[in-house]
């Protein structure tokens, strides 16, 4: 082997930037065996995230689902935190480069603080708030917020009056007045771009009145207000004067689509949902029948399940005005005027106790700065260039992007492009894979069978999630008096870094052996707990959790007593349940290395292509003869790519990489195993041979379908044809298409109506860029497009913009009264009413083009042998909507492209990237552990009756050679059927044993309080 | 989502209602439970594929068993959702309290003359 000069060098990424995007691509790359440093120039990571109060559109907490991913980023053996630190310069080249940063003070030693919070009690001086929007105040000495990692605290030194205090009371004499800024450098092999966006400022804005009226806020403030750990603790009051208020309107668009009075054309693609959210969630907060009101342009509920969420939204009376509102007046106390022409072109006025603005993405100018040191390439907007084929690559070699400075987006598609960007590092740096890692020794585990149990008791106040509604330290005291119990307290964050920190402290002092935690819910926070027990030598199965929060809390908001007592009961059920824990044992198994990718288009292409260029090897199995899916009908994208091409060079890379293996005309007929060591059955070919795959991971690519219209006489009138049809007839015929003078466009044919609610995402944009294509043939030509909603989210509004310019028309139609067609000799008649007009119009059309919505592809069969759910309209359900957009719950199973939801070219590119990416970040390791929490038989009793083998749903049980039954325990899935049917009752399940189970009802029902 | 429902009552977690064994539902009845139910997944759609309908047919036998020795059988009930449908919950947390009030304290209590306990419901889930 010859090695050239341009081989990678360095094992290690350096991702800048630790929001959500950067995190997340944190995480991918260091599971995946790279040495991560993340840097942040803020003190602390989770950027704009971390500030919002719940996310669209399953209205999850942001702080709840963030928090555990801060803590596991912080806990990371290879992920190196670098907070408070910009960088300055970049040199080398992609596998090579050598970074040098500037980590600026923060004037406390991380190393030495505890976060004990001392500092902050005495501090005299206060500044505004950044983390609460300037809502209230904090002292110069301060933490951002409370769950911050690092878990350190920072001393404000522009507000800092040097008094000394802090110093002084500082135990850990972690405070260092005099530390300067220093210079660092790190070697890394790529480059992962995450600096975000700021959000945009209406200061500038003198129309919105935003300076001078304190009930005007940002949607970000807004998000604050909501929040439980905001300046009014959650509770809804506008800022003037701490009054609820009554009636709340939404300004859409401020800083977004406007070249009048800011600049920024683009669409911001997220204030539509968060202003729905903000909404629904406002009227969940208020103790009145809260009016809200949302001012509009077009509602932009593009994503998967937005638009559900928005009819939703409608029904729960939220108030959707179509306008643009031109300025804010204040009125009597603190009230304000609104005044906009509505739909009917009538002025209107009307007041409001509180507005929102909601505010658009802005690149900042630090990271405009920083693209220039970095020498990558920006757009007119400041957002990152990319290439179309490889949307998460910059302009400059070995760097890579991901999140809002590629362009305005929301959470999954951030995390999916972080995942992404993850994909592509990790292709570049494959063969220095664990070549600049550390591991991680843990202590032996100490045996405790022999010792009688000690319970440590941990009470989470959870902020004030839990201790706001239950007396926690009355479930303290009374956790005290519970048998078995040594040891109790309780934390304001159980879950905060110091906290776990001083539990293993306790624990080891105390001698305790199992762990008993009162909070959130072990959905979130089990696996944190347990490896703060592996990190003390403890089995982590010694570990119990009492839900009071999701379970108690939060759903008993209303009465603090029955919470509390309620809190104490399932503290005491928790209790019974710990002293009867056993130590349980996982066994290593090795990971089968190949990936299956089932699905031959664009977006299986480029998970397999991915996966090879990582280093596996990749069976992709296509149902069709020939692979590229429904990019074969497409020719160029919107911004005039190449697809054809682009289609012809990916097939060609992928048919011609020799660790890719193509089945076509492939049927997938059966699917066993588990995560790690799958086998599915494949006929292939015409002749239908069998094939058996084994592999470790499964990547679902199996696409979508255009919807086949049954409305405005498709298939009936030689002309009226789909987006999908007219690409092909301007593609291979354009000639015939410019001879049309009129063309008319229907939006939303088979989306957006009773049969599917859902909206298709990409059927504007594919009629905006027909549209133009139409007016390029022939300038003359006039073409109509019949909308609801124009959806050209993001950077896709400047194509809207320009359809307007060449003299596009678009008229808005309503759903309840949708446009009539009717043949009209080779052509076609189409009516319809102008909501401005407010009287039919009628145009003569020689073609008319559907904008037919995306329908799921026929996945009823393999939906069943992966065992994986899809939702309503046929698409496959990922395992959290928002932090894991490409993972399916079952482990091992990975999902992208349209299979997912309808979507562009460019993101199915980038959901392929996402799922190598999480698909590598298990295959990586090599090897998983199996076992722990499964069934067992007992053969003294076993009559080898056959009741488990039957009733097992996965087929485990076998009868062994000594005529018994016998359990696999890396098949075993640990549900337990087997347990409860077996008449012998000689099968246990590990961790749920009939005397744990028994416990926690005797406990409840007996003892009470 | 955070939808209120009524705190007497307080849920068991087994990995699947396939887990929650017979004697388990006796149990909870025996030691003065004014109602349990089970909740588990729809039905077709089960976590763990057909856990649900092997939890259903042993509710419906305990449910038969109750009967026979002359207590309400409609203090157990099995329920499905889908675990992302906390409305549902919500909404069966808030029936199920609201039969058990009408049904009345267990008679097991009041044999072993507690009566002035509140309703406990309980949840398998």
């Amino acid at each position: 082997m010859t090695i050239s000069k341009d081989e990678p060098k360095v094992g290690a990424v350096m991702v800048v930037g630790a929001g959500v995007a950067g995190m997340q691509a944190s995480l991918d790359l260091a599971d995946a065996g790279y040495y991560v440093h993340l840097v942040d120039k803020s003190p602390t990571i989770g950027g704009i995230m971390a500030q919002l109060d719940k996310t669209f559109p399953t209205n999850d907490c942001a702080m709840c689902i963030i928090s555990p991913k801060l803590v596991e980023v912080g806990r990371h053996l290879n992920i190196n935190l670098i907070t408070n630190t910009e960088v300055e310069g970049l040199e080398g080249r992609a596998g090579d480069f050598h970074a040098t940063l500037v980590n600026y003070p923060r004037y406390i030693d991380l190393e030495k603080c505890t976060a004990c919070g001392e500092c902050r009690r005495v501090c005299p001086a206060t500044a505004v708030n950044e983390f609460n929007e300037s809502l209230d105040l904090r002292e110069a000495t301060y933490l951002k917020y409370p769950q911050a990692i690092p878990r350190g605290f920072i001393i404000d030194r522009n507000i800092c009056i040097g008094c000394g205090l802090c110093e002084k009371v500082c135990l850990a004499e972690a405070v260092q007045y005099n530390e300067k800024s220093r210079r660092t450098e790190v070697d890394v092999g790529a480059v992962v771009l995450a600096a975000g966006n700021k959000i945009f400022d209406p200061s500038r804005l003198d129309i919105y009145s935003y300076m001078d009226q304190p009930n005007v806020v940002t949607s970000l403030e807004f998000e604050r207000i909501l929040s439980a750990s905001g300046p009014y603790q959650g509770h809804l009051m506008r800022p003037y004067d701490r009054e609820e208020p009554q009636k709340i309107a939404w300004l859409q668009c401020v800083g977004s689509r406007d070249i009048n009075r800011c600049d920024n054309s683009y669409c911001s693609a997220v204030c539509c949902m968060y202003a729905i959210k903000e909404a629904v969630i406002a009227k969940e907060h208020a103790h009145c029948d809260l009016d809200t009101a949302i001012f509009y342009m077009d509602i932009r509920s593009y994503g998967k399940d937005f638009e559900l969420y928005y009819n939703r939204a409608k029904q729960e009376g939220v108030r959707f005005i179509r306008s643009r509102v031109h300025s804010i007046e204040p009125k009597g106390d603190g009230d304000l005027k609104l005044s906009y022409v509505d739909d009917l072109g009538d002025l209107k006025s009307e007041v409001f106790d509180m507005v929102v603005l909601s505010v658009g993405f802005e690149v900042g100018q630090e990271t405009i700065a920083l693209a220039k040191r970095l020498g990558i390439e920006l757009n007119k907007h400041n957002f990152a260039v990319t290439d179309p084929a490889m949307p998460v690559a910059t302009s400059r070699p070995g760097i890579y992007v991901c999140g809002t400075l590629q362009g305005p987006k929301d959470i999954p598609q951030s995390v999916m492009e972080a995942s992404g960007a993850a994909a592509a590092s990790s292709a570049l740096l494959s063969a220095l894979r664990w070549t600049a890692t550390k591991t991680r020794e843990l202590p032996a585990q100490r045996d405790i069978s022999a010792e009688p149990p000690r319970i440590g008791v941990f009470v989470c106040n959870c902020g004030i999630n839990i201790g706001g509604i239950v007396d926690v330290p009355a479930v303290r005291e009374y956790a005290r008096t519970l048998p078995h119990v040594v040891h109790v307290e309780d934390n304001l964050f159980t879950c905060s870094q110091d906290t776990q920190v001083s539990m293993a402290e306790v624990i080891k002092e105390k001698g305790i052996n199992r762990m008993m935690v009162a909070a959130c819910t072990p959905h979130t926070h089990e696996e944190l707990f347990r490896e703060t027990l592996l990190e003390v030598g403890l089995n982590k199965y010694l570990f119990e959790m009492a839900n009071i929060r999701n379970q108690n809390s939060w759903v008993h908001m209303n009465d603090h007593e029955k919470a509390t007592d309620k809190a104490k009961n399932l503290v005491r059920m928790s209790v019974a349940r710990a002293a009867l824990l056993e130590q349980l044992q996982e066994k290593k198994v090795e990971v089968n290395q190949r990936g299956l990718v089932i699905g031959g288009g664009v977006a299986g292409l480029n998970a397999a292509l991915n996966l090879a260029q990582q280093g596996y090897e990749v069976v992709v199995v296509e149902k069709e003869k020939e692979l590229g899916g429904m990019a074969r009908y497409l020719h160029h994208t919107i911004e005039g790519f190449d697809v054809g091409q682009y289609l012809d060079e990916l097939i060609e890379t992928v048919q011609t990489n020799d660790k890719i293996q193509v089945l076509t005309e492939a049927l997938v007929v059966g699917f066993s195993g588990f995560k790690g060591n799958f086998t599915t059955e494949v006929l292939v070919g015409p002749g239908m041979y069998e094939r058996k795959i084994n592999h470790g991971v499964a990547i679902i690519a199996t696409g979508a379908l255009e919807y086949k219209p049954k409305e405005y006489l498709y298939n009936q009138h030689d002309r009226v044809m789909t987006q999908l049809e007219l690409g092909n007839v301007l593609h291979a015929n354009g000639h015939e298409a410019a001879n049309w003078q009129q063309v008319v466009m229907i939006q939303c044919v088979g989306s957006r109506n009773e049969e599917n609610p859902n909206c298709s995402r990409v059927c504007c944009q594919s009629a905006v860029k027909h549209g133009l294509e139409l007016k390029k043939l022939n300038p003359d030509m006039q073409v109509a497009i019949l909308y609801q909603d124009m959806r050209m989210y993001g950077l896709l509004e400047d194509y809207y913009k320009e359809a307007r310019s060449e003299g596009i028309l678009f008229f808005r139609y309503s759903p309840d009264q949708p446009p009539e067609v009717s043949a009209n000799g080779e052509g076609l008649k189409v009516t319809f009413e102008e909501h401005l007009l407010k009287r039919p119009v009628q145009i003569n059309a020689d073609a008319l083009v559907l904008s037919a919505g995306t329908t799921a592809a026929d996945t009823e069969e393999l939906a069943s042998f992966l065992k994986v759910p899809r939702n309503n309209a046929g698409f496959f359900i990922e395992a959290h909507a928002k932090l894991r957009p490409v993972d399916l719950a079952s482990q091992g199973i990975y999902l992208c492209g349209t299979a997912h939801s309808p979507k562009l070219m460019s993101e199915s590119i980038v959901q392929a990237l996402a799922a190598a990416a999480r698909a590598s970040s298990f295959l990586a390791a090599k090897e998983m552990k199996v076992g722990g929490a499964v069934a067992k038989v007992d053969p003294i009793r076993c009559a080898a009756c056959l009741v488990c083998v039957d009733s097992c749903p996965y087929g485990v049980p076998q009868i062994n050679a000594d005529n018994v039954s016998e359990i696999n325990e890396a098949l075993c899935q640990g549900c337990g059927v087997c347990v409860c049917e077996c008449p012998a009752n000689t099968i246990h399940l590990a961790h749920y044993e009939d005397d744990q189970i028994s416990a926690k009802i005797v406990a409840l029902l007996e003892g009470g309080v | 989502m955070r939808l209120s429902y009524p705190a007497n009552v307080k849920i068991i977690k087994v990995p699947c209602t396939g887990r929650v064994a017979i004697a388990q539902m006796f149990k909870a009845l025996e030691k003065g439970a004014d109602g349990v139910f089970v909740a588990g997944c729809l039905e077709g759609d089960c976590h763990y594929q057909s856990g649900n309908l092997r939890a259903r047919k042993r509710v419906e036998y305990v449910q038969e068993i109750l009967g026979q020795i002359g207590m309400q059988a409609e203090r157990l009930a099995m329920y499905n959702l889908s675990a992302g449908d906390g409305p549902r919950f919500a909404q069966i947390a808030r029936e199920m309290t609201e039969k058990i009030r009408q049904l009345g304290p267990s008679p097991i209590r009041t044999v072993k003359s507690r009566a002035s306990q509140k309703p406990s419901v309980e949840v398998a889930a």
